[in-house]
């Protein structure tokens, strides 16, 4: 019987004889998928692989284009993965992703804090849970498809940001420590996102016009605070709106529906226009005031990594990000004692907000962060002081 | 280093086998005609189909009207069950159906639909810890309007052979119609329709080196079926559409071969077989169990759980060292469930998400399988570690 057939399927079976394996993770959007296509075409052994997180339940109707790991997502990175020739594997990690990521967002909400769940995504799932994989297939690296740089220099790796600055995404990356971005790559780190998109078409991927994904990838439609009051029974819990003097104006439907500097939606009427100060806990109350009353010179700041393990000396000046799309402002970074830094800056901040992220850099170089636990107390704008607006 | 695949899915799927593919080839571009057609190309191809329902007659013991060419395994399912079904209720006033807990999603799916959705009413019978169904168990489901048991010759996942004959016996005798889905038993025994007493089989040829996109259903003469699929009056009525000339032509010889060469094939399938149970429950006891029957099952198919592991994760270090298996509970989309099937067999969660179906075919050879019973525990030493690495993280 040996011999009826011819070996043909054997010529599907080519395992690439390279050097080095690395595992891409995968989202079926435009940047991982260059990613892919660049490893592939330096001639490494690429894996690709996509995490499939919890998301919120929905109709395909209300789901909003480009939400993580969905049908059509999935879809699509197979699709870039089997164009490329390199194995597909989607991993299930949403109950682990529900469990740490989707909590932690819930619970930071009820506590008054805004978290950023990508920080916290890359810190407890991307980058150990997806690496821990990824070397357990006996890859030497995960690469991702972030605007980011690793640079080694001697022993050393440096996290800088991606060449194109408007799409950096180190400040969510600034919870890596050495051992990880010795195994990690930022494929088009090096590139800006037209050279991205031309580099899409190049190579002939069919997502080179997808537009960019989400960051909260795992609410149905975008709106965290329709999310929350689904999703926690105690988000709604009404309140009083009160100046900063304790005078009441009004009534808010639970702290968590609100973020430091919203003026829209508060739903008071004032001699001029009023923003969220700060969010009491204790008295469950919404402290607003008047722009200048946001602006602040200080802040703290937990979970502190520094990438090279050293924390800057209290005399450099750096710039620092209070949030993804902020821009960086000057300022100085010292002990705050059990755990916390102390972040001055050099002029007055507006929107510090608790649960975000706080990054710190020279020039391009991300020295690490933390994130924020309060910001000090109100600042009176100098004059001439610029007010930061988010990009 | 550069290796060959290592196929072990036949359960899944096999190669078409060259002498069927031989076949076929004419039909595509020479005996191309409808066969309904009255001219000599729809003659030519009316006769190939005839020919080729007489051969697969013969090997069965069967009778050529008693065998109706369908699309695939599914499709047989789906016209035993809601063809018997519907008729019965609608001439007999019986509308009680008969199933086990471990069926193909083919029957047990469209089962619950009749149910859900028609009306029918449905008895799940359960398994042992082999997963075989018990005579008396099913003796007592029997009620006076039942009107069909569909029991499947061999699980699909863990191999296991249900006793038909038996089956078949007991149907008879209280007057109600046996379907048997023997898409993963049909090229693994001989049978004799004459002597076994199953009223209808379904059969998938792509699973013994013929073709996808053709089933084949037995139905024994003078029973009556709803047709599902209405239209031109092809196979007398009961499945309409064009036939697929290739295909049939190429079905009936890849059973013919089957058939011919059972002795030798099955030979060849038992040893290696043998050699992967005994090789990789040896080394990995107690965390990996043989599942299904020991004895009793598929002489192609080795299946396993694995304690603590997830069959997804297996699977694509599988892949990656170059060796093709499946799982019951692994899937493309990263949504594995415990298996179903496993679950009826009484393991626990934390075995059933972690099981592993190799099923071994004609151009395997012993080189194949120890390479394989070698790899497969550094895989699962691999995983284990694994997992101890992200509960610490966790």
């Amino acid at each position: 019987m040996k011999g009826t057939f011819r070996n043909s399927n054997r010529d599907f079976s080519n395992t690439p004889n390279r050097e080095q394996r690395v595992v891409v993770a995968m989202s079926g959007g435009v940047d991982s998928s260059v990613a892919a296509a660049l490893l592939v075409a330096q001639g490494y052994d690429v894996v690709g692989m996509m995490m499939r997180l919890w998301n919120e339940p929905g109709d395909r109707q209300n789901v909003q284009f480009n939400r993580c790991c969905t049908p059509d997502q999935m879809r699509d990175a197979r699709r870039i993965a089997d164009q490329l020739s390199i194995p597909f594997y989607v991993l299930d990690v949403k109950e682990y992703f529900y469990e740490t990521i989707v909590q932690l967002f819930i619970d930071e909400h009820l506590a008054g804090r805004t978290p950023n769940p990508c920080i916290e995504c890359n810190r407890q799932i991307r980058f150990t849970y997806l690496l821990e994989q990824a070397l357990s297939l006996g890859a030497d690296c995960l690469a991702t498809g972030h605007y980011a740089r690793v640079r080694k220099v001697n022993d050393k790796f440096d996290l800088l940001k991606g060449v194109d600055y408007n799409k950096d995404q180190s400040y969510v990356l600034h919870v890596l420590n050495q051992d990880q971005l010795a195994k990690v790559r930022f494929p088009v780190g090096m590139y800006r996102k037209e050279e991205v998109r031309d580099l899409a078409r190049q190579f002939q991927l069919p997502v080179a016009g997808k537009h960019d994904s989400q960051d909260l990838c795992f609410v149905a439609d975008g709106n965290y605070r329709r999310f929350l009051e689904k999703n926690s029974d105690k988000a709604a819990n009404p309140g009083s709106i009160v100046t900063d003097s304790g005078k009441v104006l009004g009534n808010h439907k639970g702290l968590s529906f609100y973020t430091i500097g919203q003026r829209k939606g508060l739903g008071i009427s004032a001699s001029q226009p009023l923003y969220v100060l700060n969010k009491d806990i204790n008295t469950n109350s919404l402290v607003v005031g008047p722009r200048e009353a946001l602006g602040k010179r200080k802040l703290t700041a937990v979970g502190v990594n520094w990438i090279d393990g050293l924390q800057p000396e209290e005399s450099k000046l750096l710039d620092i990000k209070i949030r993804y799309k902020a821009k960086p402002v000057k300022g100085f970074v010292s002990e705050g004692g059990s755990g916390q830094i102390l972040v001055r800056f050099t002029e007055s901040v507006f929107g510090i907000t608790p649960g975000q992220g706080v990054v710190f850099y020279d020039d391009e170089l991300c020295l690490g962060g933390g994130i924020i636990a309060d910001s000090g107390p109100t600042e009176v704008a100098a004059p001439g002081s610029v007010a930061h607006k988010d990009q | 280093m550069s290796r060959p695949l290592i196929y072990l899915d036949h359960g899944a799927s096999t190669p078409v086998h060259p002498q069927v593919l031989e076949v076929m080839m004419p039909f595509w571009t020479e005996a191309y005609g409808n066969p309904s057609s009255f001219h000599r190309l729809g003659r030519a191809a009316a006769h190939a189909v005839e020919i080729a329902r007489e051969s697969i007659a013969r090997q069965l013991n069967a009778r050529p009207n008693e065998l109706i060419f369908t699309s695939c395994g599914s499709e047989s399912d789906n016209l035993a069950l809601r063809g018997v079904l519907f008729a019965a209720r609608a001439n007999v006033g019986r509308d009680h159906l008969i199933i086990s807990q471990i069926e193909h999603s083919a029957i047990s799916n469209t089962a619950i639909q009749l149910r859900d959705k028609f009306g029918f009413e449905l008895t799940i019978l359960p398994v042992d810890h082999y997963g075989r169904v018990s005579l008396d168990q099913l003796e007592s489901a029997i009620r006076p309007n039942t009107a069909l048991i569909s029991i499947m010759a061999a699980n699909n996942e863990v191999g296991t052979l249900q006793p038909v004959q038996d089956i078949g016996r007991l149907a008879r005798e209280s007057n109600i119609l046996f379907h048997t889905d023997a898409v993963q038993a049909i090229a693994t025994r001989n049978w004799d329709m004459q002597e076994l007493q199953i009223d209808l089989m379904s059969i998938a040829p792509h699973k013994f080196y013929g073709p996808k996109g053709i089933g084949i259903l037995y139905v024994r003469d003078g029973v009556i079926l709803e047709p599902s699929l209405t239209g031109g009056g092809q196979e007398e009525g009961r499945r309409a559409g064009t036939e697929n000339t290739p295909y049939i032509v190429g079905a009936a010889e890849a059973f013919r071969l089957t058939q011919e060469m059972l002795p030798d094939w099955e030979n060849h399938y038992r040893s290696l077989r043998d050699r992967l149970i005994s090789g990789i429950t040896s080394a990995l006891e107690p965390d990996c169990i043989l599942t299904g029957h020991p004895q009793e099952r598929l002489p192609h198919n080795a299946s396993f759980a694995f304690r603590n592991i997830s069959g997804n994760d297996l699977l694509m270090h599988l892949d990656l060292a170059g060796i093709a298996a499946s799982s019951g509970s692994a899937c493309m989309s990263g949504d594995p469930k415990p298996s179903a099937t496993l679950l009826a067999l009484g393991l626990d969660k934390e075995w059933a998400a972690g099981g592993l179906r190799l099923t071994v075919g004609l151009q395997n050879n012993m080189e194949e399988i120890d390479f394989v019973v070698s790899t497969i525990p550094h895989i699962t030493e691999k995983l284990w570690q694994l997992n101890n690495a992200l509960q610490r993280t966790a």
